[in-house]
Formats: C-alpha cells, sequence, structure tokens
C-alpha cells in the first residue's frame, strides 16, 4: 500500500514538474483580438449563433474557428459599423449563400414538407394507432363457458395452487 | 397477408428515401446567385498590379470564373484540365485568386501553368463573399448580360466539363 502510494505521488510530481518546464500557455495561440467595441461584438455573435458555417456545417458560425466564419464575422462586425439593421445583414448573407445559412428555416413553399412534415407523419402515426386498436377491439369476443368447461378450469387452477405449495 | 406486406412496404419506401439521401452530397449547397447577376467587383490584377479588372469589362462574352488559391490542394486537382479547356480557346477562364499571398501564387502558376486569361487578387475575400464562396475551388459560368448561369462547386472534373459546362458554354455562346 505505501509503495502504491510512493508511486502515485512520483508520477504526480513528474507530471506536474513537466507543465513547469513546458507550460501548455507557449504552444497555444495567441487569442485573437476582440473588436474594440463590445456592443458590436454583442451584436454579432446575437447573429451568428443562428448562422450555419458552410465549411463545418454543424457549426455555428459564432461557434466555429475556421476561416469561412472569422471572414463572415468580420463581414458581419463592418456591416454592423455602418448600421445596418439586423434584418439587412442576414438578408444581405442570404443573398449569397442562400437560405442553407440560417438555422432557422423560412416558411415559404419549398420548406413546407419540412415544417409540417413532423406533424403529418405524427397525425398518420396515431390515426393508425386509433383504426388498429379499434380493430382489435371488434374481434374479441364475449364467449360463454358451459358448467362442464367451469368446473374443467376450476379444476386446472386449483391444481396449480397445490403444485406451488409443494 | 397485408398484416405481412403493410411493414414490408412501409420499410422499402424508406429504404428507398434513405439511400436517395446517401447520393446526395450536404456540401454542396445550391447558390441563391444562378440565374441572377454576377456581383460586380474591381479588383487589382496579380500579374500587373496597377492595372484593374472590372466586372463589367467581360459583358459580350461568355466567360468562366474560376476561384482559386495556392494553399488550395483540391485546386491542383483541376487545374491541368482549366489549363487543357484554355488551350483549346472555346472560353476564356478569369482567376480569382482567394486570400493568397501575391508571390505565392505567382510561382504556384509558373509551375502548374496559367490558364488565366487574368488573375484578379481578392486578398480579404470580400468578393469571395459577394459570389458566395465557402470552398475553393468554384467556378462560375457567366453569360454574355453577366448573369450566372452555373456554379461549379469543387473542382471541375472531365465529367462535368463533358455534360453541364461545355454544352452550356455553347448554348449561351450561340445566344444574342
Amino acid at each position: 500500500m505505501m509503495h502504491q502510494f510512493s508511486a502515485v505521488v512520483k508520477v504526480t510530481i513528474f507530471v506536474f514538474v513537466l507543465f513547469l518546464i513546458f507550460p501548455l500557455s507557449t504552444w497555444s495561440k495567441e487569442a485573437l483580438p476582440v473588436a474594440e467595441d463590445p456592443e458590436v461584438e454583442k451584436r454579432m455573435l446575437a447573429l451568428t449563433v443562428d448562422l450555419r458555417c458552410l465549411v463545418c456545417q454543424n457549426e455555428s458560425i459564432a461557434d466555429s474557428r475556421a476561416e469561412f466564419s472569422n471572414d463572415i464575422r468580420r463581414e458581419i462586425r463592418e456591416q454592423i459599423k455602418a448600421d445596418k439593421t439586423d434584418k439587412e445583414i442576414v438578408q444581405f448573407l442570404v443573398d449569397r449563400y442562400g437560405d442553407f445559412v440560417l438555422y432557422n428555416p423560412p416558411m415559404k413553399p419549398t420548406t413546407i414538407l419540412l415544417w409540417f412534415g413532423p406533424v403529418i407523419l405524427f397525425v398518420i402515426g396515431v390515426s393508425s394507432l386509433i383504426v388498429f386498436l379499434r380493430r382489435r377491439r371488434l374481434q374479441i369476443e364475449d364467449v360463454t363457458l358451459s358448467q362442464e368447461q367451469l368446473k374443467e378450469a376450476e379444476a386446472l387452477l386449483n391444481e396449480n395452487k397445490k403444485g406451488k405449495n409443494v | 397477408m397485408t398484416r405481412y406486406l403493410m411493414p414490408l412496404a412501409f420499410f422499402i419506401i424508406l429504404a428507398v428515401f434513405l439511400l436517395i439521401g446517401l447520393t446526395l452530397n450536404p456540401r454542396q449547397v445550391p447558390s441563391p446567385l444562378i440565374d441572377k447577376p454576377a456581383p460586380k467587383f474591381q479588383l487589382n490584377q496579380l500579374h500587373v498590379p496597377e492595372e484593374i479588372m472590372s466586372s463589367d469589362d467581360n459583358l459580350g462574352k461568355v466567360w468562366m470564373l474560376n476561384v482559386w488559391a495556392s494553399w488550395c490542394v483540391a485546386c491542383r486537382d483541376e487545374h491541368p484540365l482549366l489549363v487543357q479547356l484554355a488551350n483549346s480557346g472555346i472560353v476564356p477562364i478569369y482567376g480569382l485568386n482567394y486570400k493568397d499571398d501575391r508571390n505565392t501564387a505567382l510561382q504556384w502558376l509558373k509551375r502548374y501553368g496559367d490558364p488565366y486569361a487574368i488573375s484578379i487578387v481578392d486578398t480579404d475575400g470580400k468578393v469571395g463573399i459577394d459570389y458566395g464562396v465557402y470552398g475553393v475551388p468554384e467556378t462560375y459560368v457567366i453569360d454574355k448580360k453577366g448573369i450566372i448561369r452555373h456554379k461549379q462547386i469543387g473542382p471541375v472534373t472531365v465529367d462535368s466539363l463533358e455534360k453541364k459546362i461545355l454544352p452550356l458554354i455553347k448554348e449561351l455562346q450561340s445566344q444574342a
């Protein structure tokens, strides 16, 4: 036990010393300069959270570090400084990259299936479930048992009870 | 019987949809710029930095705009094809040197050949944004009236040239 403990301590000290010799910070790049104006930065961020990075499609432009997203962020900062409204900026990007840049797709003829598809599937599912259950209920018939059959059933049940006791 | 056929039919429909999904490329985002006027630009030329080329200079002819960069690996794949196309004289190709270093770009052209009638320089990628560029190489076919007719995302291939680009260019050239 004692031996094990000292080994752990040794490794810990070794790793610690390693970090002292090679601090991680020397490897990481310097942080990119944030725009001078925090207000601009805030608006830019709010806008880019809902925009898709076309290079790394599952990331938003706010999250992505791709060159493409850097450029778009810079473009948006410039447009904010030029007093463009959020709507104008988003329209600017949609004009160039299409609706695909929007994580929240607009409702129009081509996206109707996208918007209502899940509801349609849900309705189909629920209605077929109801039909199925109704049909099954109709199939169940009440059967009246004769005296003999009742006795037989009772005998079987009793047998079962006895069997359990043994 | 229908009890067993229904799930089978459902499965087949689902499988067909999934199969179609497999053949689609999510990286190919249809450009909203097709059949719209090509964004205007005025950019310095790569070989003669003092000279400016304007997009209006090409009005009246069918031309191709190829977005390229020396750092772009896929550009090397399509490059021999572009050189061949330029030599054939069918259509002039203009190069948009996208976010590149001038000297490296010039060296790159020296090494791999220069298919471009003129190369123009888009250092900060501003014109790239106007054209909706997100993955170099990209190639646009622009008609005599300055309208974008086709956008090829990714490298030009023999297949895309023969099936789509060349027939389109021929058709556009025959238009007034």
